[in-house]
């Protein structure tokens, strides 16, 4: 980027930065740790000044921990929260230079070559960081120098690019088995190291540790990489005037949908839930969400599923800003062209019937819309599952042995009594007479879930076909005799 | 004589009919097996028997049906209406627990001539709209010559543009259609 041009890196370590974080959302006084659960302890994963004064370190077991300073505040540690809050401190440090990346969990590196003047100098820009952060309450050490392996070493161990050499081997990053080998060789300071035979170091340490050192001293490049920011799907509109008619804002949303799809398209992205936020003139506003079975990204085809939520909206004194996000987004291929518009019932594009399920879904709610899908049970209750239709694909699979009822319901006793069907019987008020059965099919429980209806153990069923014409799915339950209607084949 | 009439299955297209009788959900799944494409089958979610996949598979391919669950019947027949209206379905089948008045019949009516499908209630006996384009009553006859017979007397209680009759029918699992089957001892 500035071949020839001295570099200038800035290594930003935070070495509170999980205390920190907390005590910014909650400030206290006195002795603070965060504790992480090791195995069947838990330790100190970060504590504050105050703690490290009543001589806390990290690594220390809480119990002995809380016996040394019965009044220390403690909380479990939370590193996702932690790596949320570097992120958003490394967006705040794109404020000197645009080269900003991340070091580590705790640290950032800026690469502020040609930007420190905008800042009245390098001096007055790292006095600018520390004062900030400081008021933000969050501790940091900086460190500047030409290379990204100096600035990291002044950051954390102090001193300045001039004195670099004669920094402990710990500031060239190394591992710390590595760290230890060479305390015993002699090789202690950084100048130690750079003045020994390189060949003798490589044999012995491998390649990784002269890379380090190179990197180090600035023979050897190390770019920072910039993060890219995570793709926004929303779009926002302020209007000169308020609007209450529900064509205006239809008229509105549209205008706002347009770039939001062109955006999701050039990411390849479909929405799959959208949300509408109408903030009206007197500062309320309200939301309309829309969840579609499907993704998609064309404007004219979301459009007209807003319809329904729009209704509900109530304008008061008029609407004046709207924001269009898209909550959820899910990977979308561009699509083919296809000929088939304006297809027969029944042979209507995939994307007609999940229109149709998007619509279906917002009045009657997207997961009770369902399709069949096989499962592995011989009983019959649990040889099918029910699964929302916009979260699931359709899975063929579906096989019996023998005939299965179209309905089938809980299971209704009968009076009847022997192994074989009862020759007459009654079955909802209605008085049956034997035609022909077939069976028995015997089914037996599972034993390893636990079931309610499967407490009479053991079935044996049959096809029923009574004189009357209803052909009915009966049991019988050997260990506990009784005779049941479960199904009819309707 | 009724048997010299031809059989008018499947159902007139863009219009809604009414099924009643102990094996109307078979009727519905004949003709389900008719038309091409998902058939989306409407009915409330407080029902404690349920619809069983394996029971379609001699005549359908379960994985056809869409199965949607309104907690009452003005959602159903408000998706009923919004599904016959868009046709992207070929067969909305709904299982009706209130009779219909004029309007909601007719706006079905309405909505399936809009999009081109078939609409079916399932009813109650005695519950039929007047504005149904036929009514049909479904019941099962047992056959004392066929074992796992499929055997269903299909009659035609009303009918808009044609005559009544009935007919016995059985669904041919092999071949995969409808087999009329003369009455016996006639």
């Amino acid at each position: 980027m500035f071949a020839g041009t001295h570099r200038r890196i800035v290594s930003i370590w935070f070495p509170r930065l999980a205390s920190d974080r907390v005590l910014r959302a909650r400030p206290v006084e006195g002795p603070v740790a965060l504790s992480q659960r090791i195995g069947a302890s838990e330790t100190i994963y970060c504590l504050n000044t105050s703690a490290e004064r009543d001589g806390l370190h990290r690594g220390m077991r809480m119990a002995d921990a809380r016996s040394f300073c019965p009044s220390l505040i403690s909380q479990p540690a939370r590193p996702d929260q932690d790596a949320r809050f570097l992120r958003l401190l490394r967006r705040w440090a794109e404020r000197y230079c645009p080269w900003v990346g991340l070091e580590g969990a705790d640290g950032l590196v800026l690469d502020i070559t040609g930007a420190a003047h905008l800042f009245g100098g390098e001096a007055a820009m790292l006095a600018d960081m520390q004062a900030r952060l400081a008021r933000a309450g969050v501790t940091a050490q900086l460190g500047l120098a030409a290379s990204r392996g100096a600035a990291w070493a002044v950051a954390h161990f102090g001193g300045s690019e001039e004195t670099l050499l004669s920094l402990p081997v710990a500031a060239l990053r190394l591992p710390a088995d590595t760290v230890v080998a060479l305390q015993r060789l002699g090789l202690r300071k950084i100048g130690d190291l750079a003045a020994s035979p390189r060949a003798p170091l490589a044999r012995r340490f491998g390649q990784d540790l002269l890379t380090r050192l190179d990197q180090c001293l600035g023979h050897a490049p190390e770019p920072v990489t910039p993060e890219a920011e995570p793709p926004q799907f929303a779009t926002r509109m302020t209007l000169p005037e308020p609007i209450g008619l529900q064509a205006d804002v239809q008229a509105a949303l549209e205008r706002l949908l347009i770039p939001l799809c062109q955006k999701l398209a050039t990411q390849e992205m479909g929405a799959r839930r959208l949300c509408l936020t109408l903030r009206r003139v007197d500062q309320a506003s309200q939301q309309v969400e829309l969840r579609l079975a499907a993704p998609m990204r064309e404007p004219a085809r979301i459009l007209p599923l807003f319809a329904r939520g729009l209704e509900d909206v109530d304008a008061g004194f008029g609407i004046d800003q709207m924001r269009l996000e898209a909550v959820q987004v899910e990977k979308l291929a561009p699509p083919q062209s296809n000929a088939l518009q304006n297809a027969a019932p029944g042979h209507a594009p995939p994307e007609q019937l999940a229109d149709l399920i998007t619509r279906i879904g917002t009045r009657i709610g997207l997961e009770n819309v369902q399709r069949f899908l096989p499962a592995e049970s011989h009983i019959p209750e649990r040889a099918f599952l029910l699964a929302p239709a916009a979260f699931s694909a359709p899975q063929s699979g579906f096989t019996t042995p023998r005939p299965r009822p179209l309905r089938l319901f809980p299971p209704e006793p009968i009076a009847a009594q022997g192994t074989e069907p009862p020759r007459s019987f009654r079955w909802r008020g209605m008085r049956l007479s034997l035609g022909r059965a077939t069976g028995p099919e015997r089914i037996a429980p599972e034993w390893w879930i636990e079931d309610e209806n499967w407490r009479r153990g053991l079935r044996d069923y049959w096809r029923v076909e009574t004189r009357e014409g209803r052909r009915l799915w009966m049991f019988y339950t050997p260990q506990d005799p009784g005779w049941f209607v479960q199904g009819e084949f309707a | 004589m009724l048997r010299d009439i031809a059989l008018p299955f499947p159902l007139r297209p863009a219009r809604v009919h009414e099924v009643c009788g102990p094996v109307a959900s078979s009727f519905a799944a004949c003709l389900a097996a008719s038309v091409p494409g998902a058939v989306l089958w409407l009915r409330e979610s407080w029902h404690s028997d349920t619809l069983n996949p394996l029971g379609f598979l001699p005549v359908l391919d379960p994985t056809r049906v869409l199965l949607a669950r309104p907690a009452n019947q003005t959602d159903a027949l408000a998706v009923a209406e919004e599904a016959l209206k868009d046709g992207a379905v070929a067969l909305v089948v709904l299982e009706i627990t209130r009779p219909l008045d004029l309007r909601e019949g007719r706006r079905l009516q309405l909505a399936a001539g809009t999009g081109g499908s078939i609409g079916l209630c399932l009813i109650p006996e005695g519950m039929g709209s007047n504005a149904a384009e036929t009514r049909w009553r479904a019941t099962p006859v047992f056959d004392p010559r066929r074992e796992d017979s499929t055997l269903m007397r299909w009659e035609i209680i009303k009918n808009k543009m044609g005559t009544l009759g009935a007919w016995n029918v059985c669904w041919n699992a092999q071949a995969h259609r409808l087999d009329l089957v003369s009455p016996a001892g006639e």
